[in-house]
């Protein structure tokens, strides 16, 4: 099998303009099965725009998104399937604020997979478990501090069998002394095998769980690569000045 | 039966021991026609701000745009003209236009049912879709992000959320409706006012009716008000969450509040 069709999701020449302001400007990469990638850049650069692109909360002004090689704008093309299989998490966690927990993890199993209520619980459960919060199974979301909404919004993602994981800066929003659980959490499934896609900044998670790192500037892909050697010998003079400036702090 | 020198709670009493059971007839009349047109005025509302709420893309083709395009603009219509004419003109377009035009006699209290249902529906259109608005943009976001369709997204998160955000407004359009109701008297919908005016009329009482009439219609107003209140509170729930069971103790129910912290055990 050659390099392309081992790809679970590609990006071909993907540009995205809000009017006259261009923020995605031709990015091309590829996620294949079992890779965690970290995208890092300013304030700015179109990270959350490219990862809004890729389950079309955003319509990409030109080029494509290929899940495994198919379109993902085909005409007939099942866009709620392919959510479901490519799962997101967000900066402020959007927990859907009028379900427990629990309820939150099972709706969309429920409505999208038609997995029957039992089934979805007990799959939910398993997941709530796995991320610390199957104690909270009833708090509704106003109940639980931003660490553990994020996590029972991890279960949310993982409770539809996702074949890749994408989170939108998914400790941004939390209080320092929160941010070590839900990376934790990460690191698990970083582990355990999931492709992840994610847009940090938290340079540590990056360095060290990460498979790849993608320096984004400016709506484009300056360089990625290894981590190791993107942290300790970037090529260019942006991604230099950004990693002096946020390992600075 | 008091004479004209009686005095004024001598005729208070009269009207109440011989029309008592009218006046509670009209009322119940006034809460059915107030209660019924809410309702249905809700439904109106939560479907008509559901088309207006619907993003407005050519996503789904061009036919679907302009069917949308003039859904919407028929609907605004409807919004416009009925918010911004009295409901006691309402009730004789209706009524008598049913009658005149589509020679179509409605019985009084239907015609009541249809005004005010439609009339609420106008009201309620406009907050149903605040509500849809208010409601935080990620919650749909996060609903089709995870694979719901637009419509699986409004019903399941995103309408119970306005629906939720917009009770008190709807307990106070039923309020209006209970006192509003009384224009319905021009087309003799037996509601509380209607019977009120035949009784004053009777006797050239108006004082005196009325002013029974009056703690009716207050009594029934405060006690909804009260009521719906009292629903919000209890639909709330606690702020803060019981872990049911500790580890070490697995009866115990250990209250938590947003922090996490232990408030009690
Ligand atoms: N819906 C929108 N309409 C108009 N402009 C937008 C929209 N969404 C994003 N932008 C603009 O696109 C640019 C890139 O935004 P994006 O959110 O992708 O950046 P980012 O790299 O995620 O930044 P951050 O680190 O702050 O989250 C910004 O200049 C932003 O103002
Ligand atoms: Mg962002």
């Amino acid at each position: 099998m050659s390099e392309e069709n081992a790809a679970i999701l590609q990006v071909h020449h993907l540009s995205k303009s809000f009017g006259d302001h261009e923020v995605l400007r031709d990015v091309d990469f590829a996620v294949s099965r079992g890779e965690v990638i970290s995208i890092i850049g300013s304030s700015g650069s179109g990270k959350s725009t490219l990862l809004r692109c890729m389950n079309l909360l955003e319509k990409p002004t030109s080029g494509e998104v290929l899940f495994h090689g198919e379109n993902i704008r085909t005409p007939g093309f099942n866009l709620q399937t392919y959510r479901a299989r490519v799962g997101m998490v967000f900066q402020q966690f959007n927990l859907f604020s009028n379900m427990t927990a629990l309820e939150n993890c099972v709706v969309c199993q429920m409505k999208v997979l038609h997995r029957s209520r039992v089934q979805a619980q007990n799959i939910a459960m398993a997941f709530l478990e796995k991320v610390g919060m199957s104690a909270y199974v009833k708090a509704k979301p106003r109940q639980l501090y931003g660490g553990q909404k994020q996590r029972v919004a991890i279960a949310r993602a993982l409770a539809m069998n996702p074949e890749v994981l994408l989170f939108d800066e998914p400790t941004s929003a939390l209080d320092p002394e929160m941010v070590g659980e839900v990376l934790a959490v990460m690191k698990d499934l970083a582990s355990s095998g999931l492709t992840m896609l994610v847009v940090t900044h938290e340079m540590g998670f990056a360095r060290d769980v990460s498979d790849r790192v993608v320096f984004m500037d400016g709506g484009v892909i300056l360089e990625s690569g290894d981590p190791e050697v993107l942290f300790t010998h970037p090529t260019q003079a942006r991604t230099r000045d950004f990693l002096a400036r946020i390992l600075e702090n | 039966m008091p004479t004209a020198q009686s005095g004024f709670f001598e005729w208070v009493f009269f009207f109440i021991k011989t029309y008592g059971t009218l006046f509670l007839k009209g009322a119940g009349t006034t809460l059915l026609i107030a209660l019924t047109g809410t309702l249905v005025g809700f439904i109106i509302g939560l479907a008509v701000g559901y088309v207006r709420a619907i993003p407005r893309d050519r996503e789904g083709g061009a036919v679907r745009y302009w069917l949308l395009k003039l859904a919407r603009t028929l609907l605004g219509v409807y919004i416009e003209v009925f918010r911004s004419t009295p409901m006691i003109v309402q009730s004789m377009v209706i009524f008598y236009g049913a009658s005149s035009v589509l020679h179509i006699n409605l019985p009084y209290l239907l015609a009541g049912f249809i005004i005010v249902s439609i009339n609420t529906g106008a009201y309620l259109s406009e907050i149903v879709r605040g509500g849809i608005q208010s409601v935080d943009p990620g919650q749909m976001e996060a609903a089709l992000a995870i694979g719901m369709t637009y419509g699986q997204a409004m019903l399941h998160v995103v309408l119970p959320q306005a629906i939720r955000n917009i009770l008190p407004a709807l307990g106070n359009e039923f309020v209006v409706n209970i006192k509003d109701t009384s224009v319905l008297n021009v087309i003799s919908v037996t509601e509380l006012y209607f019977v009120s005016k035949s009784a004053a009329g009777t006797y050239f009482k108006y004082f005196e009716v009325f002013f029974i009439t009056s703690v009716i219609y207050f009594v029934m107003t405060f006690t909804v008000t009260r009521f719906l209140r009292w629903v919000e509170k209890k639909m709330d729930g606690p702020q803060n969450y019981a872990v049911h069971g500790s580890q070490t103790v697995p009866d115990v129910e250990i209250e938590l509040n947003a922090k996490g912290g232990a408030l009690s055990e």
